[in-house]
């Protein structure tokens, strides 16, 4: 009965924060629904029994990635009187995405409704292990069945994240960065001059 | 608690709401209770370290000061700025209140002795304790005021800093536990350096402790790392303008946080609910008063840095964060595996 409970509780806000999500005014407000989403699929996520990848889609989607949107979206100063005019200019391309992703959901609740796809079943390598928790069977697989994906992707990550930095470093010049090291390896005796400059003579610095 | 409330006539369903509402409420009201004394504590010793007397008038030696304080501001007005977001300006400080309060359903507080026992339980920490960043943020935005937004980009950027190191640390501990579930990690660290009970007398998890203690002051924006509410800059940041209970949520949240990282340290290095040294004379005493001991140790030293060390500029706050800890945590996750692989740890 709670399953049940819970079950429609999370979906219905996960749908319903998803469509205020695209129907808000305000894109913080957006922002902010948008997490509300995320942690409601967390939950569903538990009530299927996969916490590990619940838990981080939390840390992750929720605990990051959204904070950096948000941090993103708060800066902007976004004039919706101009939003609303390119509406009619964008609407051929948004009506088009629309009508994909409906295609898309009938073609996957039909090919649902006709029989599941027996998906790796015959050497057992996508049936969850009997007696292991979560972590560790997802662990096992990856770096086992799935290694060289998982380091392709992780290189992939890599170049892009390289890729970004080269692409948005400036060096600038005459900046006076603190060098620590320097700070802290120098001395009294060189840091201080004890000087007696003549009348109408000054100090060289 | 679910028998005994079966035993008094109650379906399993119902048995299990009632026990389950019964246990937060026997977690969150002792800690609402600690967070009104450690504030007082936290008001004395930093007192105590500037040679003055602190709060001494209220009550005996003053100690009803933080109820006092309490009362006078829930008696005060809300003020709600006219230009800000109303919604979102109310909804902040529940955020971050309810928030502290969520991550405290892992936390063992005797060998069973918890609310949720999970097997994730040390990810459900971090993931709770990286949505504690939404109060502050929210706050900054929805106040529609400079200082408080220039506050919540501060805190932003701050916590996704720490976070890196702290999930790395994390690691090392689990690395060495074998487990996520926070009440394993406690029974892994029994005898883990010949009769002492803790991580943290480990040649290799030492450093690693420092790092966590360093990085959990930044996570709940604790001086030095308080530049979220730099009084000197910011006039109080985020909370600037907040009055009333909204305020005191946040000053509830802020201490019941700096009570979950204190808990942390010691669950994660210090052996939590185990005492110090595994004597069987010390099993005498009940877990829950060790834990409560090293907590209000691991207090001492947040009001102990708090007091001593000045405010870091937020150049060397970004510096510490990505360009020593980041990298240190890193060679430590890859330095304790490589040790536990060439032991036979994992074999």
């Amino acid at each position: 009965m709670i399953q049940a409970f819970a079950f429609y509780l999370f979906a219905s806000l996960v749908i319903a924060s998803g469509a205020i999500t695209i129907l808000a005014r305000n894109p913080v407000h957006s922002v902010l629904w948008l997490i509300l989403a995320f942690f409601n699929a967390a939950g569903l996520m538990v009530l299927v029994g996969a916490e590990f990848i619940a838990m981080l889609l939390v840390i992750v989607y929720v605990g990051a990635v959204a904070v950096l949107f948000l941090f993103v979206v708060m800066m902007l100063d976004i004039d919706f009187s101009e939003m609303r005019a390119g509406f009619i200019k964008n609407a051929p391309l948004g009506l088009m995405i629309a009508a994909v992703l409906l295609a898309e959901l009938v073609l996957g609740v039909g090919a649902w409704n006709s029989g599941a796809l027996q998906l790796g079943v015959a050497d057992g390598a996508s049936a969850t292990p009997e007696g292991l928790s979560n972590t560790a069977a997802i662990g096992a697989l990856l770096y086992t069945r799935y290694l060289f994906l998982f380091e392709a992707a992780g290189i992939v990550l890599l170049v892009a994240m390289i890729g970004a930095i080269v692409l948005t470093h400036r060096q600038r010049e005459g900046t006076r960065g603190q060098n620590v090291g320097r700070q802290i390896a120098r001395r009294p005796e060189e840091a201080t001059v004890n000087v007696k400059p003549a009348v109408g003579q000054g100090v060289t610095l | 608690m679910i028998p005994f409330f079966k035993g008094l006539g109650l379906s399993f369903e119902a048995a299990w709401t009632v026990s389950t509402i019964a246990e937060i409420l026997l977690i969150a009201l002792p800690v609402m209770l600690a967070v009104a004394l450690v504030i007082y504590a936290d008001r004395k010793i930093w007192a105590a370290m500037a040679l003055r007397k602190g709060p001494n008038v209220v009550g005996p030696i003053g100690i009803l000061q933080s109820f006092a304080d309490g009362l006078k501001v829930f008696l005060q007005e809300t003020i709600i700025p006219s230009a800000a977001n109303k919604g979102l300006f109310l909804i902040a400080p529940i955020i971050t209140f309810t928030v502290a309060l969520m991550a405290w359903a892992v936390i063992p507080f005797n060998s069973g002795a918890v609310l949720a026992d999970i097997n994730v339980g040390l990810l459900y920490v971090l993931a709770i304790s990286s949505l504690g960043v939404y109060g502050v943020v929210i706050a900054g935005w929805s106040s529609n005021s400079k200082y408080p937004f220039f506050s919540a980009m501060r805190a932003s950027a701050q916590m996704i800093s720490y976070e890196v190191s702290i999930g790395f640390i994390l690691i090392c501990v689990v690395l060495w536990a074998g487990s996520f579930n926070l009440n394993d990690i406690v029974k892994a660290q029994k005898d883990h350096v010949w009769i002492i009970n803790g991580f943290v007398a480990n040649p290799l998890l030492f450093p690693v402790w420092v790092m966590f203690l360093i990085s959990g002051m930044a996570e709940t924006a604790r001086a030095p790392f308080d530049l979220t509410e730099a009084e000197s800059e910011l006039v109080a940041g985020y909370q600037t303008e907040y009055s009333s209970m909204a305020f005191a949520l946040y000053w509830l949240g802020e201490y019941a946080n700096v009570l979950l990282m204190c808990a942390l340290n010691a669950t994660l290095f210090w052996g939590g609910w185990l005492p110090p040294l595994d004597l069987p004379v010390l099993y005498l005493v009940p877990g829950l008063v060790w834990l409560l001991l090293k907590i209000l140790f691991f207090f001492f030293i947040f009001s102990w840095v708090k007091a001593t060390v000045p405010r870091y500029r937020y150049d060397q706050l970004m510096r510490l964060g990505w360009k020593i800890f980041l990298p240190l945590s890193l060679f430590f996750v890859f330095a304790i595996s490589g040790y536990l692989m060439a032991t036979g740890h994992f074999a």
